[in-house]
């Protein structure tokens, strides 16, 4: 397990320092990061400036999922998306051998490859979201509410990995699929929104099938006090178990991985 | 002329058959885009307890609705393709050829619409299903469509290939595109229906050309303006048209120049 922390903390290093080369990159991402971070905001200030709630949420709370979403986002975006596009690429050139022969975990490995540093003023601008959202609502949320939010938000980052190492296990079966990377990012889209806002059989799918409820709403209901500890022990015991789904399919698909070059 | 002609209709069919052989990829790219149905959600839910602005759960469904088949017919990518051959190299091939780049790459996006459009048919079925009430019923308003949506395609298309040329000189365009892309989602109706911003921004936006590729077809489609304020709006459309053909044409050559060609 020390070891595994090591290695996690040394590929990060690496890929921190890396990233770092590239200065002027840093401060055009960043910019570009505040930009869409603002373009998210706008259609929700466009509604909320015509109703008071919407499925029964305010505004400030309304907010507050929102915050969790640009979190996220910034998660998604900022290192698993760019870790995981790299193994499409080593699959495609057969350079993923030399991933595979080395003595950690190629799962580990792959999993920090690149990060995009920059990502962290996402985490930046969901604070600033959520210090105006209660400043709105006027109180702060309780240390245990915190305590179990940060709880789920872990849960959210797990489910959002495994579906993201569910979706590469499928580049050893059918290789060319970062698009399909590409498809999921803007089916994450939708976690911009608390759960409520569908009905019927989308909010089953976003419930169950793909768990984007999980990690947005969830969380957000946390914060507020209002999630049930049965909902939320259950979120956090399905995301345990969707996690091992996925690790154990991913081990399955690289057996069956063939080497492309050698 | 005629030699041209050939050349032309040659590319054209290269291009579809390069859109048929990679179908699966292609209609994964179609279905991300998924914004328009996004932000239809939040607005059905606002509009449950009564119209919004004049806007009933019904028309948002036509809005966007509209929004999405739009934004999947007049789609282009040039400007990720610039970028990668410049940076490569590969832009020397192409300038070799006794064709125009511009054109070259114009052929790629425009034999790429007829896949987009088999995409586009179940949306336009489920819009003709749910909205009917809600679209045009002037013939003339849809006779309008076609260049319409033609001067939105090449609005878009010009856009990219001029923020391309900047990728000749610093190598990479890719983020000054994606900049254009965050303001053009807000100004162009694509997130939002422009009637429901507040009057000043909406004043600004009606003047500016990201309206011209998405939010104009989609009015014309919904039957909002009169025939001529419609033919109006198409001719300031082929105005904007034929500014950013220029700009690009002269983008292009002052850029050629400081093309260094790297490993081509």
């Amino acid at each position: 397990m020390m070891r595994a922390l090591r290695v996690v903390r040394a590929l990060m290093h690496a890929s921190v320092a890396l990233a770092l080369q590239y200065r002027i990159e840093f401060a055009v991402e960043g910019a570009l990061a505040l930009l869409w971070m603002a373009v998210t905001l706008v259609p929700l200030l466009v509604v909320f400036g015509n109703r008071s709630a919407v499925a029964g949420w305010t505004f400030a709370e309304m907010l507050i999922v929102l915050g969790w979403f640009v979190a996220l986002k910034g998660v998604l975006e900022g290192t698993l998306s760019p870790s995981l596009m790299q193994v499409v690429e080593h699959v495609r050139k057969g350079t993923l051998d030399f991933v595979l022969i080395k003595p950690a975990d190629a799962q580990l490995l792959i999993s920090f490859s690149k990060i995009e540093p920059w990502r962290v003023i996402d985490l930046l601008g969901a604070g600033i979201i959520f210090a105006y959202a209660f400043g709105r609502i006027g109180h702060a949320p309780t240390l245990p509410e915190v305590a179990l939010a940060a709880a789920l938000l872990c849960a959210a980052v797990l489910v959002l990995y495994s579906i993201a190492i569910l979706v590469v296990s499928i580049a050893f079966v059918a290789v060319r699929v970062d698009n399909l990377l590409y498809l999921f990012q803007s089916v994450f889209d939708v976690a911009r929104w608390p759960s409520t806002v569908f009905r019927g059989f989308l909010s089953v799918v976003f419930t169950f099938v793909l768990p984007l409820a999980l990690m947005t709403t969830y969380p957000a209901l946390a914060l507020l006090g209002k999630l049930t500890p049965r909902t939320a022990l259950g979120a956090l015991c399905g995301s345990v178990a969707f996690a091992t789904v996925a690790r154990a399919i991913w081990l399955a698909s690289i057996r069956r991985y063939t080497s492309a070059s050698s | 002329m005629r030699r041209f002609g050939r050349l032309y209709s040659q590319l054209l069919r290269t291009g579809f058959a390069e859109a048929v052989a990679y179908r699966a990829e292609f209609l994964i790219w179609m279905f991300s885009t998924n914004m328009p149905l996004v932000m239809l959600a939040i607005w059905a839910a606002a509009a449950r307890e009564g119209p919004v602005a004049g806007y009933s759960q019904r028309g948002f469904a036509a809005y966007y609705l509209c929004t999405l088949l739009v934004r999947l017919l007049t789609g282009a990518w040039v400007v990720w393709e610039m970028t990668m051959e410049i940076r490569q190299g590969t832009l020397a091939l192409r300038l070799l050829r006794p064709i125009h780049p511009l054109l070259q790459w114009s052929a790629d996006n425009i034999a790429a619409i007829p896949m987009r459009g088999v995409v586009a048919l179940p949306v336009t079925a489920v819009l003709l299903f749910f909205a009917r009430g809600e679209l045009a019923r002037d013939w003339f308003s849809w006779l309008l469509l076609c260049p319409a949506l033609l001067g939105a395609w090449l609005l878009y298309f010009l856009v990219q290939a001029m923020i391309g040329t900047v990728a000749l000189r610093f190598e990479s365009a890719a983020s000054l595109f994606e900049a254009w892309l965050g303001f053009s989602n807000i100004l162009s109706g694509y997130l939002v229906p422009l009637d429901l911003f507040p009057r000043a921004v909406r004043d600004v936006a009606l003047w500016l050309p990201f309206r011209f590729q998405l939010s104009y077809p989609v009015e014309l489609m919904l039957g909002r303006w009169s025939r001529l304020q419609a033919l109006e709006l198409l001719g300031v459309q082929w105005i904007y048209v034929a500014m950013f053909l220029l700009a690009t044409r002269a983008a292009w050559r002052s850029g050629l120049r400081y093309y260094a060609a790297y490993g081509g």
